[in-house]
């Protein structure tokens, strides 16, 4: 099977809230120092996914990543994961994408990279939560989605899928070739091991420019945008905390308990 | 070009009931056409749903667009984008909004990409700019961590909306609206992706979105039995479990439970959170109750910059005095 895995890196969206900073003035995000970003946590599990099909089906795994100054021992994750060639698009033209520039240049990149049969996607990325790309590489492209992934299957010829839903999940039945997206219900992805790291060592990633893709260069980066960022800032938080104390964790309980009856809580 | 006006709402029936979030909408909806000066419409896809048209006007609509068809009987994505692309094109709308549901993530960038034109999701605040018209969109990012407003220039403008962000009108039955049948124009040999089948995985008591109280657990609970030890909790406050991804991850509880942003939204009216960080994914789905009580062991943990009411204590030790305390209380 020709799969096809699209990952973001983004910064990690795991660091503690209290460290995260806006710029209201460039109306961006400053990267709290340190720490280094990563990719973004659902595209890992989309990873996942494509090697559970490998492994059961065997085949070739390509890994597409859009954006500029990429961490090399970032993107190259999912190589030493087990995936076989990583397709950068990094260049300062993709900057300030949003969902439409980024499908877009995604969508022209896959066209270069021709057969395949499963692209797979996180459901969305950790740092802008939109959830759009995926569907609309797809609707681009011109072929079936299944959004919301927690098991996918190759069966004859078919893939099938098992789409979370609120009260339990569905079955459905893709022709190929299509797009996946993925969620965390999928299971944990892999830890690279040892050999893998190694491996991901020697491999050099491929660079496309705009111009390797053939894209119309008013439709990537901020060019491309179809939406406006107006403003970017943090909610202000109201409320303060009241501590409730006690002489140990079970005299503070009850304290707790008796407080919450006081404001009338309970 | 077509003249594009009002707003449409791409509704949803849950178990032969117009959905919350479509009241939800209605409401929100509502305030955005009267500012344009313009109408409110809804779009029923489905079979059987025609008969949620009049439940759709006490909530708010002014025009009822019933697309009943055995086709769209259950969600297939290929087949709803056919049918609201042709929706669109009959309506030309200014704005159409849909729910942050598991189907809007999924129609929603589909047909905006066939439209052509830009989407929002998971907005939480909507708003008119009086001299452009322009729909002002408010959206949670980077994990409920910043907040964006963004403007689009293409039309119709396309936002999907949070569960519990906007409110209801009070349902007014005497209202009056306009039902108009649409055909779905959907060329069934044109799905693609098929539904097979609906699997349920139920999970007994009170439903998480819906229950006056909910008691959450996170990681620092440890396993499985950690979560059985908040049943007691749950059942004196006739509330039900929630749970942080990690607990979901490891397996510890069913998945159906997780609240935040790709979980459940709750909003109940108080939400007990205990041996969990809080962590702005977390809080996206629980930020909008009305009481928020902490328990950790980490005096510096995220939750208690959140929560109204919290105790620096290892749950093991809290829980079991806590628990006894509210049932004395609550027999009072
Ligand atoms: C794109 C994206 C979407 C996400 N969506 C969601 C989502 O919908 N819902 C969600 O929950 N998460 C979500 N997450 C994950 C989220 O970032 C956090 O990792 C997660 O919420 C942390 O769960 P936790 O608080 O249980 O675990 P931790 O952050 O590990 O916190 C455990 C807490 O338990 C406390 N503790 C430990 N032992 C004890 C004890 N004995 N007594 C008292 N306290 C104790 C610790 O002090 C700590 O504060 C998402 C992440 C991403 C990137």
């Amino acid at each position: 099977m020709e799969l096809i895995v699209c990952v973001k890196q983004v910064p990690d969206p795991e660091a503690p809230p209290a460290s995260f900073k806006v710029d209201t003035a460039t109306n961006k995000v400053v990267p709290p120092p340190g720490v280094p970003p990563v990719i973004s946590t659902f595209d890992e599990t989309a990873v996942e996914a494509a090697l559970k099909i490998k492994d059961a089906k065997g085949g070739k795994i390509t890994v597409v990543s859009l954006g500029n100054n990429l961490v090399r021992d970032v993107v190259k994750k999912p190589l030493a994961m087990g995936a076989d060639q990583l397709i950068l698009l990094e260049d300062p033209a993709y900057e300030n994408s949003d969902s439409w520039s980024t499908a877009y240049a995604l969508s022209m990149a896959i066209k270069k990279i021709g057969s395949f049969d499963i692209i797979f996607c996180g459901r969305q990325a950790a740092d802008w939560d939109s959830g759009q790309v995926g569907l609309g590489i797809a609707e681009l492209l011109g072929i079936p989605s299944v959004t919301l992934a927690k098991k996918v299957e190759s069966v004859d010829g078919k893939v099938r899928v098992e789409r979370i839903v609120p009260d339990g999940f569905e079955v459905i039945e893709s022709p190929t070739p299509c797009l996946i997206t993925v969620t965390n219900e999928l299971g944990e992805p892999r830890y690279a091991p040892l050999k893998g790291i190694m491996k991901a060592a020697k491999i050099q990633p491929v660079v496309w420019k705009p111009q390797d893709i053939g894209v119309d260069p008013s439709q990537i980066g901020a060019s491309g945008r179809r939406t406006k960022l107006v403003k970017l800032f943090q909610p202000v938080k109201e409320g303060k905390c009241e501590m409730v104390e006690g002489e140990n964790a079970a005299d503070a309980a009850v304290k707790l308990a008796l407080r919450l009856r006081e404001a009338k809580v309970l | 070009m077509a003249d594009y006006k009002g707003v449409l709402v791409c509704g949803e029936a849950i178990e032969g009931k117009l959905a919350g979030i479509t009241a939800e909408m209605l409401g929100g909806g509502r305030k955005l056409a009267d500012k344009l000066g313009e109408g409110l419409a809804v779009v029923l896809l489905g079979s059987g749903v025609k008969g949620l048209a009049a439940e759709a006007i006490a909530c708010g609509a002014d025009k009822v667009y019933a697309v009943d068809d055995a086709v769209l009987k259950d969600y297939q994505t290929d087949a709803y984008v056919m049918a609201m692309e042709n929706v669109v094109s009959q309506v030309a709308p200014r704005i159409v909004l849909m729910g942050q549901t598991s189907m809007g993530r999924d129609l929603a960038p589909r047909l905006a990409f066939r439209l052509k034109t830009a989407l929002s999701m998971d907005c939480i605040e909507l708003d008119i700019d009086p001299q452009s018209k322009q729909l002002i969109q408010t959206r949670p990012v980077y994990g409920g961590n910043a907040r964006a407003i963004f403007t689009t220039e293409s039309l119709p403008q396309m936002a999907t909306v949070r569960a519990k962000a906007m409110s209801p009108l009070p349902r007014d039955d005497s209202r009056k609206g306009e039902v108009v049948d649409t055909t779905a124009g959907v060329d069934a040999s044109k799905i693609r992706a098929k539904f097979v089948q609906k699997v349920k995985e139920e999970v007994a008591g009170v439903k998480l979105e819906e229950a006056p109280a909910v008691i959450a657990g996170g990681r620092g609970l440890g396993g499985p039995d950690g979560f059985k030890q908040l049943e007691e909790l749950a059942r004196l406050l006739k509330g039900a479990i929630g749970a942080t991804r990690p607990a979901i991850d490891n397996g510890w509880v069913p998945t159906s439970i997780q609240v935040g942003l790709t979980g459940k939204i709750v909003a109940p009216e108080l939400y007990i959170a205990i041996a969990l960080s809080g962590s702005s994914q977390h809080m996206a789905g629980c930020s909008g109750s009305k009481t928020i009580v902490a328990i950790n062991k980490d005096p510096e943990a995220n939750i208690f910059r959140e929560a109204r009411f919290g105790i620096v204590a290892d749950w093991k030790q809290a829980l079991p005095p806590f628990t006894k305390k509210v049932q004395e209380l609550l027999k009072e």
